[in-house]
Parts: structure tokens; sequence; C-alpha cells
């Protein structure tokens, strides 16, 4: 059903939480941002509030599992496992940049996977431009690997990405199953990333090295992977026992605070800062608002460009456009855009992951779209080269994207 | 004479000993090490690209450009005690190229090393940044092989008489044989 007037004002609306969620302007959050929008949208009656509140309860367990991630991801901060991967990623280069770059590979590839892409953007990336400072090598490719990789390698589990958690519920996919039809498209991601990015900075890695002295061996916080170990564990026989996923990360992100609390290295104040309630009521409000786009005709447009076959074309065909808009606003709209259409079956559904997980790779900063914003809004980002990072994403994306689709497809035959 | 010896990560050792060898004693001399702010910029842009996404800052902030001037500080100091000699210390931040170039304004010259393929002699000897300080340092250049220089035959041999030029001709020229290819 389309409505005009309301789908204008909720289209503003979006434009005007997103513009400010790039430009994060000091006197509003985007938060205070999509809050407002999604009450304005209940006010003016573009959305009921019966509307709003289906919005706000499907979207509630998913935001619940959100939070009991980044929990985690702190944790493992706090109990220094960052850290100690920079100390193995060094150990294990000797030296040698090309080999750092291998490391930086597993490492991001594993803890975007394990710990979804924020904590490999903000908690690995430091560690790796460290770990590259010391050992007097060109921290380029490798700060550019982590940039790439945590889109790339966010294919594999629900938890890898915010955008696999909104689908996972419309997938009606178990989480083992999820990643077992994940496990090759993320691996063929990842293999073309290697294959440019050994290629594309081949000049910054091949340089002779003179070895420096072999770092300390690093000292992994068992307790910390412990705990990890066992929510996985939780995740993948979730469907078996019976229980939901998010219960197991609630689990995990408990048992990795609990000791932290008693022994007060940690207050619950730091604690509330670290699940990121900004964060959180954020990504509800622009639940709502697209929501509010969605049923006032959003959808009907969408339905009217997007396959919902699981044809090997119709998947190509989703992967691409969804990449496509990723890049016209960011992946996260996107995925609430595109998610409700494409759940016809799993197929679209993961086509549709594809598409706005690895599509944002065409710029460092997440969509072309936040660049054109930054770049007009004069935010810095002076001293890279535009037409490098663009054609470091020309050369991995639509590789990447019909790589991992052809291999989602094969894995949907079995 | 001013001298200006810029040193990157890799050749710093062979920068070093070839400007104690080549530089006058009386020469004033400069270290300089540029580091580039690009990783920086591409870390701090991808953080912005998850949006709406501020998490607290860590207890014990290790800033990303905390990190580099400490690295940069810690070479210059170790080439400086390679070197021997009293030297002037610089460092700066941001693109490398033209950082070096504008260090050069007032130098006599500058000492830099060659920082691409090392196997054969040609042009790929030389990454773009060092291309492009060459193209423009505001004054004399020294520029050193990082080791000993490749020898004579691994230039490519020249083509045959007769065979494809080795670059095309600029386009418009007149032909090879003088005839205008549109005349008469």
């Amino acid at each position: 059903m389309t409505d005009g007037p309301s789908l204008a004002v909720a289209l503003v609306v979006l434009a005007v939480t997103l513009a400010v969620a790039v430009a994060s302007p000091p006197y509003v959050s985007e938060a205070v941002a999509a809050g407002a929008g999604a009450v304005l949208l209940v006010v003016v009656g573009a959305i009921g509030l019966s509307g709003a509140g289906d919005a706000l309860r499907a979207l509630g367990p998913t935001v619940g599992f959100l939070a009991a991630m980044l929990v985690i991801a702190e944790g493992c901060r706090r109990d220094g496992l960052f850290d100690a991967m920079g100390v193995v990623m060094a150990r294990g280069s000797a030296g040698s940049p090309r080999r750092l770059l291998a490391f930086v590979f597993v490492t991001a590839a594993a803890i975007t996977a394990v710990l979804s892409l924020d904590a490999t953007i903000v908690l690995l990336t430091p560690v790796v431009f460290a770990t590259a400072a010391r050992m007097r090598s060109s921290a380029k490719p490798q700060v550019y690997a982590c940039a790439h990789l945590a889109n790339s390698a966010s294919l594999l589990l629900p938890v890898s990405n915010l955008t696999n958690l909104l689908a996972f519920h419309a997938s009606h996919l178990s989480f083992l199953r999820f990643a077992a039809l994940m496990v090759l498209p993320t691996a063929a991601a990842v293999g073309v990333e290697w294959l440019v990015f050994t290629r594309f900075f081949a000049e910054d890695l091949t340089r002779p090295r003179h070895t420096s002295t072999r770092p300390a061996r690093p000292e992994l916080p068992r307790f910390t992977v412990g705990v990890l170990g066992f929510t996985l564990a939780g995740f993948a026989l979730s469907s078996v026992v019976g229980i939901a996923p998010v219960w197991f990360a609630v689990a995990g992100a408990v048992a990795i605070t609990l000791p932290a609390l008693t022994r007060k290295t940690v207050t619950p104040i730091a604690l509330a800062r670290a699940a990121e309630p900004g964060f959180l009521i954020f990504v509800l409000g622009l639940g709502v608002i697209v929501q509010a786009a969605s049923a006032n005709g959003l959808d009907t447009a969408v339905r009217a460009v997007l396959p919902t076959g699981g044809s090997l074309p119709d998947l190509l065909a989703i992967a691409g456009l969804s990449a496509v808009f990723a890049n016209l606003v960011n992946n996260l709209p996107a995925t609430l855009m595109l998610i409700p259409v494409a759940a016809t079956g799993a197929g679209p559904v993961l086509a549709t992951l594809i598409g706005v997980n690895l599509g944002p790779n065409l710029t460092y900063v997440g969509s072309l779209a936040t660049l054109l914003w930054r770049r007009v809004l004069r935010a810095e980002d002076t001293d890279v080269d535009p037409r490098e990072f663009l054609r470091l994403g020309a050369l991995t994306v639509p590789a990447g994207l019909v790589a991992a689709t052809v291999l989602l497809w094969l894995a949907l035959q079995v | 004479m001013r001298a200006l010896v810029w040193i990157i990560e890799d050749t710093w050792q062979a920068t070093i000993d070839d400007a104690d060898a080549l530089l006058p004693s009386e020469a004033e001399i400069t270290l300089l090490h540029v580091a580039s702010t690009e990783p920086e910029t591409v870390a701090r842009a991808a953080r912005r690209g998850l949006l709406g996404r501020h998490p607290p800052p860590p207890p014990a902030p290790q800033e990303l450009q905390t990190i580099s001037d400490q690295a940069a500080r810690e070479l210059l100091t170790e080439a400086r005690a390679r070197l021997g000699r009293s030297a002037t210390l610089q460092a700066r931040r941001g693109r490398v190229e033209r950082e070096v170039v504008a260090a050069a304004e007032h130098a006599d010259v500058l000492v830099l090393a060659r920082d691409g393929d090392r196997e054969r002699l040609g042009p790929r000897s030389l990454g773009p940044a060092t291309r492009f300080v060459i193209d423009h340092a505001p004054c004399q250049v020294l520029l050193i092989w990082p080791d000993i220089a490749p020898e004579l035959r691994t230039i490519p041999p020249p083509p045959p008489p007769g065979g494809p030029a080795p670059h095309p001709p600029p386009r418009k020229s007149p032909r090879p044989d003088g005839r205008n290819p549109q005349g008469p």
C-alpha cells in the first residue's frame, strides 16, 4: 500500500537520521535523531503505534543479542586477548611483512567471525597497527586488511555482523546451518581479498627485512578463550537443545564479566557503557523508521527491483543489488529494507547478506554515500588518495560477490 | 653544506652508512623520517563507517599517533647512533612524498635510497614516493642503492633492429620515415 506523503516523511526522517550518523555533529547524537525520528513518525501517523510496537518487538531480541556480544568483546579486550593476538602476530611473522599480512588475515577473519566486525575495527586494528610499527613495517596493507576483512569475513556466523543478526530470524535457519551454508562463501570472499591484497600491496610486502628480536611468548587469557569457546559451542548446539542462541550470548557475557565485577576491575557504569546504549537505541529507532517507510510503499518499490527466487542468476542479482543498496545508504538501513522482501527462503536472505556485507568494501567508510558525505563536509581524510582504495574496492568487491554467491548457490544444492 | 638524509624503515641502515661515507665531514646533517598518516586515517574512517557506534575509549588509550610517533623517535635515535656524527633529528607526519620535498626546501643535498625492486636496474627500482621526491626535489639529490647495485645485465636487451620500438611513438608526431601521412 503506497501512501505518498507518509512515505515522503519517512524517507526524509531516514535521510536526516543517516546524515546525523555520518556527520556526528556535537549537539545531537544519532540515538536522539533516530529516537526522535521514530516518535515523530508515530505522531504524524506515518506508522501506527501498534506497527511501531511490532517493529520494536521484532528487533528486541536482536538488540539484546548485540548488547551481549558487545559486552563479550569488551571483556576480551579487558582480559588482554587482543594484545596477546598482537604478540602472536609479531612472533609468527618473524619480520616478514607478507607473513604478518597472513597472520592479520587469519586473526581478523577469526575475530570478525566470532566477535563481529566491530571488534575487528575498534579493538583489533590498533593492535595490528602497533604490531606493524614495532616491526618497522608499513602499516598500510595491514590496516586496509583489517578494514576489508571486517566486512568479508563477517559472512560466516549470525553473530559476525549486525546485518546477519537482523536477517538471522528471517532466514529460519539454525545457527549451525547458517554457518554451514556461509562457510564456503566466506572462504571465497577472504580468498579473493588475499589474492588482490598480495598483488596490490606487493611493493609494501616484498621489501627484504632485517629481522629484529623475537618477542616473548604471548600469554593468552585462558579463561576468556574458554568462555568464548563455550559460547560458540552453545551457539552451535542451540537448535539441538532448543534454547535460542541469544541466551548463550547472555551467559557468555555474564561469565566474562562476573570475575571482573567481583575483582572490581570493571564498574557497572563502564559495563553499561560497553553495551553502548546509544547504539542500541539508534538501531531500534532506525528499525521503526525503516518500517514506516516500508509500510508506506518502500517495500513495493524494493519488491519491484529485487528478485526473490533461488536460482543462481536470481541470487547473483540479489547480491549485486544489495551491494549497490548498501553503498547508496549504508548496510544497516539497507538490510532493514531488503530482508523483509528477501525473506522468501534461505537463499535470497543469505545472498542479500553477501551483498550488504561485502558491498561496503568499495570504500573504507562503509558506503559510497558515507564517503561522499564526508568529502562534502570536508571532514579530513585528505591524506588518502580516493582513487587508490576505490581501485582496491573495484578489484575485490565484484569478484568477491560473484565467488561467494556461486558457492552459496552450490552449498544450497546439497 | 646542509644535508638532509631521508630514512625509511626498510633501508635506513644502508642509507645511514652511505651518507656517512659520501658526505663531507663538515656537512650539517639532518636525519628525516616521515610517518605516513594514511593508515591512521583508514583506521579512523573505518571506525566512523560503523554507523551509530561510539565505543567507550579504552582506559589506557594508545592512540595510533602515539604509537607512530614513538616508533619514529626510536628509529631516528638509532639512526643517529649508527651514523656516529652529530645530526639534527626531524620527524614529520602526513603525505610522505610531499613532506620530504617540503623538508628539503633549505637543504643543499638530499640523500635517499631506492625503495622499489632491488633485483634489476630500471624504473621499477623507484617506488611512487621516491619517484615523486626525485622529480620535485628543490635541491641536489644523492640517490643510493640500499644493497650492492644489480649488474648491468639485468637491463633487458634493446629491441632488435626493425622490431617494435620500446615505447610507442607519441601521437601526432611525424612518422619515422619523415613523410606526413596526410600529405600528398
